[in-house]
Order: structure tokens, then sequence, then C-alpha cells
């Protein structure tokens, strides 16, 4: 009876309101058996973030129980939307273990996914929690202009955003060593220099959604009071966000397999600061913890190096540049590496897990020769009878002529042999990035262990990076693939002359064919 | 005539609400007591406020972190003691009077731990000038971690009961306080002399709780009638 007159009222127009349009099916039963399958690995059969791989990870995989998410569009404390979540499911969280799972699993699969994680918490059934995305309005233009720059870095300033992510951005600041998440795990302040890897996304918009919602379940906070208070507007929120942008390059890095280290008419750069450093392309390399050998280690501290390099054919100078927001040995660390090294699970234990004030180090490897086929050493150090030559590194090496660095030969992890000459190096750090200067003659005496260098060959280099402040030393580094260095050949004087000579002769060839047509037809 | 009747009807409605809006629990029993202190005194230890001038300047001697506070007289600050248990279902608690206020002062909270309604505002406050952020971190609550780079106050609300909600600041690794909330004012933390109390209480046999942040909880069941006032006193060994 009820319902009669209830469908009666719909349909002379009364002012119910109408059902929203049917949300596309969500299966929890069928989402279970694809999050079994998928999910609990990391995150555990009951959601806790605790599957087999979790202890291995850094940051950990997201507990569902608690329904704390860190990429919202939603304000801090609330739950997120459906869609926020189902972002983290199709594009993944950059810079974490999380793939994108767009493409693997079908649109129905992670919708119901979605629907199953969602039942670990009862905050998820509250229906007095509200979850209504905030109302973000558009980027203002202008965006990369100086004046833009300038007010977004002094809302850096001003809002403090340098206590953690320190002065230039690279997550140093004085409280990045006590930051914990909500669970009690290390987490580093974001390096705001690799927006590659900012698991929101890189765009300034991506940005200002951080600040206006936080992270919540890590210390950083919510800026939306500071709008409401006035305190700042929302345009300048937005600037602040276009300058952390503007710290990152434009695009994410290309991995490129081959480093061109240009010819120099003038002098090598004299220092890691050198402007000729500036006007010479940079590499991008990837670098990821070393899982092979035991002990392993699953928290890599370096995310990659940029590399540089000239020569000017008796010389050759590379600059490998990278940020790492302690300059180790620093005992102001020690409580982070403690927790890093108690947070990432390996084959070691007792001893081999204690911190120390360890220094940073960086290898740069390359074979003894270079290779005449495909055939290169072991790229993880070469083995026992096959050896590679290595450039080391060390920020406890003091300020020597070799500024911390000697060559050897390295005979697989556990194994090296300083040389007797060796590269020499020169050192910068500043706020929180290491930019280390090799520089050594293309030829040398020791022609038995040492690589020549030569112009226009492709000459394998891979290299290797340690925090000390993570606690790394040993096996416990941060590794590349083998990439290539080439050297420029000076450009021979026949690639300006033949193409004239060529365009010459067609031009004279082509009026010889048309003078014999004129001709003809006179 | 219908409309004055209304307006009157209307104003003794508001006075008897505002009225009632004001009024502390009145009448009733109570349920007194000291938290006793005994064995070693642990050191807090001391906070390094290098980084904040501002903070530092507001100390003579080096300021100290405040998980075990006891006072001259032997006793202990800082316990948050309530009512557990015991309330009949129907009990509703009258609305609260105004906001609690949680000040960030010298770069520590004040007060360190404090009881809230569920409901009722939480006014954080930051007197520092500097940046603070605070963080929510409960988990029958939502939990929040908002910014404050400047003198300024914001306000929040609880909903779920939870004892405790911890609150800290990121920036600073040492400022921690503790929030309780309750669905009922029954609550008291103790002093500088240790004492606590818990006023109004309606007749019955009460579950009361002592929460201490780093000796954890003890229990105790106080039977009260009428206005009476029954001691209870709890004794906190340290370790």
């Amino acid at each position: 009876m009820i319902s009669a007159l209830l469908a009666l009222g719909l349909a002379a127009g009364a002012p119910f309101p109408l059902p929203p349009s049917p949300l596309p099916v969500q299966d929890t039963v069928k989402g279970k058996v694809v999050y079994e399958k998928w999910c609990a690995g990391c995150h555990g059969e009951t959601g806790a973030g605790d599957g087999p791989a979790a202890a291995y990870m850094l940051p950990r995989p997201r507990n569902f129980t608690g329904a704390v998410y860190k990429i919202r569009t939603t304000a801090s404390g609330q739950l997120p939307t459906d869609a926020d979540l189902l972002r983290a499911i199709d594009e993944g969280l950059a810079g974490s273990a999380m793939p994108a799972w767009k493409g693997r699993l079908s649109d129905a699969e992670r919708r119901d996914v979605l629907a199953y994680l969602k039942t670990f918490s009862s905050f998820f059934a509250d229906t007095s929690q509200h979850v209504v995305a905030l109302k973000f309005g558009g980027e203002p233009g202008g965006g990369t202009s100086a004046e833009a720059l300038k007010v977004g870095r002094q809302f850096y300033d001003s809002i403090g955003c340098r206590k953690c992510h320190g002065d230039q951005g690279r997550g140093d600041g004085p409280s990045a060593p006590t930051l914990k998440d909500d669970a009690g795990f290390p987490i580093f302040a974001a390096d705001l220099h690799q927006s590659w890897r900012f698991r929101g996304g890189a765009t300034a918009a991506d940005i200002y959604r951080r600040l206006r919602t936080g992270l919540d379940g890590t210390p950083m906070p919510s800026f939306s009071d500071l709008i409401d208070q006035k305190f700042l507007t929302d345009e300048q929120l937005w600037r602040l966000a276009q300058y952390v942008r503007s710290l990152s390059p434009a695009r994410t890095p290309e991995v490129r397999d081959v480093i061109h280290a240009p010819r120099l008419a003038a002098a090598l750069p004299a220092a890691p600061g050198d402007s000729v450093w500036d006007r010479v392309d940079r590499y991008w390399l990837p670098l990821v913890g070393q899982v092979i050998r035991k002990p392993r280690w699953f928290g890599p501290a370096v995310s990659g190096v940029w590399v540089q390099a000239v020569h000017d054919g008796k010389s050759v100078a590379l600059r490998v540049s990278w940020d790492d927001r302690t300059r180790s040995p620093d005992t102001t660390w020690l409580g982070f590496e403690r927790r890093v090294l108690e947070t990432v699970a390996g084959d070691d234990s007792g001893g081999g897990r204690t911190a120390g004030p360890f220094p940073d180090q960086l290898a740069v490897q390359f074979p003894r020769r270079i290779p005449e086929g495909m055939e290169r050493p072991y790229f993880l150090m070469g083995t026992e009878t096959d050896a590679v030559y290595q450039w080391r590194w060390t920020s406890a090496g003091g300020s020597g002529a070799a500024g911390g660095a000697v060559g050897g030969l390295a005979r697989g992890l556990e194994r090296f042999d300083t040389l007797p000459g060796g590269p020499a190096a020169q050192t910068s750090y500043e706020h929180g990035e290491w930019r280390v200067m090799f520089t050594r003659s293309l030829a040398t005496p020791d022609t038995a262990n040492e690589l020549q260098f030569a112009a226009g060959r492709a000459i394998p280099v891979a290299f290797f990076a340690w925090d000390g402040s993570s606690g790394e030393h040993g096996n416990r580094l941060a590794v590349s693939t083998w990439y290539f260095l080439a050297l420029d050949q000076p450009t021979p004087p026949r690639v300006f002359v033949t193409p004239v000579v060529v365009m010459l002769l067609t031009l004279g060839l082509g009026i010889v064919v048309v003078r014999r047509v004129q001709r003809r037809q006179a | 005539m219908r409309r004055a009747m209304l307006a009157v009807v209307c104003g003794v409605f508001v006075m008897a609400s505002a009225r009632e809006r004001r009024a502390e629990p009145q009448g009733g029993a109570t349920i007194a007591g000291k938290i006793k202190f005994t064995g070693a005194k642990p050191a807090n230890p001391k906070i390094d406020m290098s980084e904040e001038p501002k903070c530092k300047a507001k100390y003579q001697a080096p300021p100290t972190e405040e998980t075990v506070v006891v006072n001259p007289n032997g006793t202990l600050a800082n316990v948050f003691v309530y009512v557990k248990s015991g309330l009949p279902e129907s009990y509703k608690a009258p609305a609260p009077a105004g906001g609690v206020t949680l000040d960030q002062d010298g770069c520590r909270y004040h007060p360190h731990v404090l009881g809230i309604l569920v409901g009722q505002p939480l006014e954080i406050k930051n007197s520092d000038g500097i940046l603070h952020n605070i963080k929510a971190k409960g988990t029958k609550n939502r939990p929040f971690n908002i910014s404050q780079p400047t003198t300024m106050t914001s306000t929040r609300t609880f909903t779920a009961p939870e004892v405790m909600v911890p609150l800290e600041c990121n920036v600073h690794g040492w400022m921690h306080a503790w929030l309780g909330v309750l669905p009922h004012s029954f609550y008291g933390v103790s002093g500088a002399d240790g004492s606590f109390s818990i006023k109004g209480l309606p007749p019955g046999t009460y579950t009361i709780e002592a929460w201490q942040e780093k000796y954890g909880t003890q229990t105790a069941s106080v039977t009260v009638a009428g206005s009476e006032t029954k001691t209870q006193d709890f004794t906190v060994a340290g370790k």
C-alpha cells in the first residue's frame, strides 16, 4: 500500500529526490578472490599491510584496517572517495612498490577489489562519515614565471616547508631525522627534486592537492586551514605548488643507454661546481637495491645518479651527482638509521644489522679493457676470475689530492684490491646533494688492469652508491646495470666538406641535364 | 496574540536551554583521590630546542619531556582518571559548555593530558607563532594532520569515545599530548598535587580507570550514593 502510494507520488512528480543513477555493481566476493591472488602478498590476508613481502619494503604497504590513506581529494581526517582509491589501484603509487593495475586487471576486477578492501575498515560502513572531495579551483597561469616562483618560494619559507624538506627541498630539513609514520616506521621527507617519485603524481595540480589534503598517516599536514583563516590565498598556495614543481626537471628523466662525453676544445672543468658542467648533457641512471648476493638489501636510499662526462683528448672528467639528505658519517641520523635497519628485513641479523656512522660511498665501474664484442664482465662487481676496474670514492676519505677516491680491481662484492694509480676526485656537498668529479688521463701505464679510454668506442660503465646514514655499507647498496660511456671524437673536416661537394656536384649535373634538354628542344 | 505567545514560549525555551548549557554537574556524588608514586623516579629526556630559539627563550633551565611528571609531594601528575563503565544505558551527557583549549606554547602542549566530550570543540591554539603541525592519531576517531605555521587557532571535534587519542607535532618530535574522548564528563586529570576529582555522579557502582602514558592503566570499582565523596587512590610503581 505504502509503496503503491510512493510510486504514485513519484509518478505525480512529488518532491522525492530521484534515486542516484545506479553505480556499477561491486562484488566483494569476487573482489576477495582478486585481492587474495594479487594484493595479499604485500597487503596481507586481513588487509593489515603485513603480507609476506611487506617486511622487505620501505615505504610499507598500506594497512587497510585503519582506512587512513595518503593520496586523497578529501580533507585531512576524511575517508578517501572511491575515485581516490581507484586512482591508486589504476595508476599505482610512484616511488613505492605499488604497481599500476590498469591493464593487468579488468575494470570489473579493479572495482570489485576496491569494494573488498573497503570491508577491512568499519569506517567505510559508518554512514555518519562525510566523504566529500574538496573543490579545487583551476591552476592559475604563469606558473613558471620568475614572479610566480618567487611568491611560491616566499611561502615555502613562511609556512615552514624547509623544516622537513630542507632549504633546497631535498628532504634534509632539521626535523627530517625524527620523522615516523603513524605505524612508527621511519619515513623520509620527500625529495622535491624527484617529482616522478611523488606518490600522488608529479604535476603542480597534484602537489597543490597534497598541500590542501595533507598525506594522512604521515607527518605531512594539510594547509587548508590557512586558506580558511586567510593566512594565504588559494592562488598563493598554487604558487607554492608551482615552485615545488619547478625544483624537478620539467619532464621525467628518460633513461638513455649511452652517456656522451663531448670533446672540449677548452680546458676540462676544474671543480664539481664549474660552469662548464651547466652546458653538458646530464644522464639519469636509476639505481635499485642489491638483491642478488646475500645479505641482500631491499631499502636502497639512492634512487639514481645524474652523470655527465667530458674529455679533451688527453683526460676524461666524469661528474656524478646524487641526492642524499645526509652528509654521512652523521650521528644526528643514527636513530633514523637504526629504525630503517629494524624496518627493512634482510638475510643478515645481529651484528650485521647494527647502526653505525658509516660514510657515503660511490663506485664507478668499467671493464679492465674495452670489450670487442658484446661480452662484458658480471655487472655486480665482476667475479673472482674476471675482475672489473673501479673508481671508489668515500666521504670519509679526507680532503687529500685524491679527494677520497682510489682506483682498483673488484672481484665480486667482497673483494677490492687498490691499484697504485687512481683517479683524481673533487667533491662538494650542498643542501642534500653530493657532486663527485673524477678526472683521469685517458691512457695510463698499467694497461693490464686500468681501462684505457678511447674515443669513438662504447665503454661499459656502471654505478654503485651507498648512503651511510641508511645503514648502507658492504653488500647493502644501490646498484645500476651496465650503461655505455662514449667519448665523442673530434668532428673530422670531411663531415663539413662532403655535403658541400655533394650539393655542388648535384647542381652541376642538374645544369648539364637542363642545358641538354634545352639544346634538344632548340 | 498567538505570535506573542509563541515568542514567550520560545524565550522560555531559549532561557532554559541556555541555563542547561551553563550547568556544571550539580549535586551527585564525588570520587576523589591521589595518584601516589613509589620507586625510582625516571628522568625525562631533555629537549634540545636549539632549532627553535623562540621556544628555547621561554625556559631558564633546559626543558624536558613530560612522560612521567612526579610532583614535589611524591605524587604523579598528568594521570587521566575517568568513569570507564557503570553509567546507566540511558545516561545522556549535557551539551558541552564551550570548547576545550590545547595550547602550543614554548614548543610544548598545555595541558599535556586532557579530556573532551564527543562533539565538543577542541580549540588548538598556536601561541608560539612558529610552524607546528597537529596530528591526531586516533583509531576510533578519524586521524587528521593540520598545519599551523603562525599564531592561530584551529577547531576540530571527535566523533567516538576513545582513551586516548595521541596528539603530536612532527616538526618537534618531542611534542606529545593525550586526549581522552568520552561520552560524558566524568573524568579528571591529576594535577600538581597529584589529586583528581570526578564530580556530579549519579548513585551507582562504577569502574574507574587511571591512565598514565608510560605505566598504562589501573582500574578500581567504586560505589557511591547521594552526594557523598568517596576516596579512591591509585599507586603507580616506577620502573
